[in-house]
């Protein structure tokens, strides 16, 4: 039993890791770090950097939330942790 | 009808709504009082804590700050809205599954000590009251200029209701008049937003309208960027290369902050269960990001209606909203070179207008010409974010006191009955006291709030993060951390900011982080002193253990 907690955990930690790299990508890389250069790319009215700092990376943060409650339930079924 | 009777009638009318509610919800048991009873639909929860996050800074200032800075307002978007991706994932689903009332509960509990309790006992009461007090100042402000009451006057109102619903309902009052805040304030932000947008690039999506088309055929931001240009700003949408590692740890600090306010973890000890603490943090993102994202759209759509309007305009063509907001200090012209044209530019020297910020979100439905009800709906709104947040906050300065602090350190054998009546006379207190400081707010108030998110992420942040994830984490390793992330973070931020007293100068900051920026590093440090301490005392004993792994699991 303590063999599949320990799975459990794992899994966990590898959804969390990929779901907080997209965050960080969209926030601080789209959005700070790398603005300036997708600034040239366009999304019709916008600078693409512009589009990710003001707009897109809360559109993400959304997203990934949403994703995470969906895994994270899916996982629980999985190896019976859910509530009833 | 006027104005100020549409004003009266509608700030009114949301008054005797959340009376009516607080009424209704009365708290009967401690558990009502401090978690609304723990069985909060997740949605209803996530609409709370939208109006718990969303201060009269979020309703008022943010579009006007934005509007004035540009791209680099985006460091306020991101740090507001990011956060909850590390609640959500980080957070809220493990101290749900810990289920107690309070951050330092969990404090306190998962390092065995009291030393640790009593730590996070006065950074929450720290954090909150800077931050509530704030939110009394702006409700005294917003009935000052809408409502012709004396700013004082106005502070007292505000007291009055959050005192009847606080005091009454506890966290059960709080957690349903903020529902309905959350609908007053978000209705009262979008419609104009809505009409403004309409008007300017015929989207009625102001998120759509953002990237559309003006008249012309050319895209509102590049025109934007263009007027700016002419004007001698920098452009609208560019990014400043030089400030980047600040907007880099400005976003971190906001968003670390978010993740560590007492007041938002707080409320997802009010859902039953594991899953709907993780699905009410998302509801709670979705709730917010309406305002967050339609705030940006403000922003450029009033920034570029104010240039259009005033650039090279003569002085006595200017429409009537520009007259009445300069009879109200709030903008001043000042015609230097006497052409009778005002001259807005970025040079200082030349430059004749001053604008306030803050004029962007009250003077928007002046601007578009909306009717009169839109312009008090602004007011309401206003009033609703100020007073939902300030309760949320009270609550926990409340909580801290009769919980954390009699029931564990002075009166532990006190009961339900004698509890429940010190949570109220705590609030009560916390509520005249917030008020009384907000009608003579010490100079550095607004000044402090960098320093609540600052705490809030070198103190609480590691903290609980390595409560849950490291189970080697123990006592020893985690006061070390908290107490010299706080350390640090407090003297660098006392120490550079001169509205504090403090003799540093921008040259003299590390790396070129301002104040608001070095929360992030200040939980560095946490983590790092927090990891190295612990490794070298003895692990945390086996109970302790137990509960770190136990927290982990939905169930079992």
């Amino acid at each position: 039993m303590s063999g599949t907690k320990a799975n459990y955990w794992r899994r966990n930690l590898r959804i969390l890791t990929v779901l907080l790299s997209i965050w960080f990508l969209a926030s601080f890389g789209a959005a700070i770090l790398f603005a300036e250069e997708l600034n040239s790319i366009r999304l019709g009215g916008f600078k693409l950097g512009f589009w990710f700092a003001q707009q897109g990376s809360i559109f993400i943060f959304i997203i990934l939330i949403f994703v995470y409650v969906k895994l994270m339930n899916r996982l629980d079924k999985e190896f019976e942790v859910d509530e009833e | 009808m006027s104005l100020e009777i549409w004003t009266y009638s509608i700030v009114g009318l949301t008054f005797l709504l959340y009376i009516v509610i607080a009424i209704r919800s009365k708290a009967g048991t401690t558990k009502e009082f401090y978690v609304a009873g723990g069985g909060v639909n997740p949605i209803v929860n996530g609409m709370a804590t939208a109006a718990d996050w969303m201060s009269a800074a979020s309703f008022l200032s943010m579009a006007g700050l934005i509007s004035f800075m540009g791209y680099g307002g985006a460091q306020y978007l991101m740090g507001w809205t990011g956060g909850y991706v590390l609640l959500a994932l980080l957070l809220a689903p493990y101290l749900r599954k810990f289920g107690k009332f309070t951050v330092p509960d969990f404090i306190g509990d998962r390092y065995y000590s009291r030393q640790s309790r009593l730590i996070a006992l006065i950074c929450a009461i720290f954090v909150s009251f800077t931050y509530v007090v704030g939110q009394m100042k702006g409700v005294g402000v917003a009935f000052a200029r809408f409502l012709n009451v004396p700013f004082d006057t106005g502070v007292l109102i505000g007291i009055g209701i959050v005192f009847f619903y606080a005091v009454l309902g506890g966290m059960k009052g709080i957690t349903y008049t903020q529902v309905a805040q959350f609908c007053v304030l978000i209705f009262a932000f979008t419609v104009p937003a809505i009409f403004i947008s309409i008007q300017m690039t015929g989207n009625t999506i102001p998120q759509v309208g953002f990237g559309g088309t003006v008249d012309g055929g050319a895209y509102l931001l590049d025109k934007l960027d263009q007027l700016s240009t002419d004007l001698g700003f920098d452009l609208y949408t560019a990014t400043n290369p030089d400030n980047t590692v600040n907007i880099f740890f400005i976003t971190a600090a906001l968003m670390l902050g978010t993740a560590g306010l007492p007041h938002v973890i707080v409320r997802f000890f009010t859902v039953p269960r594991v899953r709907d603490a993780r699905i009410s943090a998302g509801y709670a993102l979705l709730f917010i990001a309406i305002l967050y994202t339609t705030a940006p759209a403000v922003a450029a759509f009033a920034r570029t209606n104010l240039l259009t309007t005033v650039k090279d305009a003569d002085y006595k063509e200017m429409p009537n909203w520009f007259k009445n907001w300069e009879n109200t200090g709030l903008i001043s012209f000042d015609d230097k070179n006497g052409d009778g044209k005002i001259q807005y530019v970025a040079d200082t020297q030349a430059n004749e207008l001053t604008i306030d910020r803050d004029i962007i979100v009250l003077a928007n439905p002046e601007i578009a010409n909306l009717p009169a009800w839109v312009v008090a709906l602004v007011v309401a709104g206003g009033l609703a974010a100020a007073l939902s947040t300030a309760a949320g906050l009270l609550l926990v300065i409340s909580t801290s006191i009769s919980h954390d602090l009699l029931k564990k350190y002075v009166t532990p054998d006190i009961n339900e009955k004698g509890e429940l009546r010190a949570a109220r006379l705590a609030i009560a207190i916390a509520v005249i006291t917030a008020g009384l400081a907000g009608l003579n707010p010490p100079g550095f108030v607004a000044q402090v709030v960098a320093l609540a998110f600052g705490l809030a992420a070198s103190s609480f942040f590691p903290a609980i993060i390595l409560g849950i994830f490291d189970k080697r984490m123990n006592k020893e390793g985690a006061n070390a951390g908290m107490v010299i992330g706080i350390l640090f973070t407090t003297i660098y931020i006392i120490y550079f900011k001169p509205q504090l007293g403090g003799p540093g100068t921008p040259e003299g900051y590390w790396f070129g982080i301002a104040p608001e920026g070095i929360g992030t590093l200040g939980a560095l440090i946490n983590f790092v002193i927090a990891v190295v301490v612990s490794r070298l005392t003895p692990p945390p004993p086996k109970e302790v253990q137990e509960l770190t792994e136990s927290i982990r699991y939905p169930r079992g």
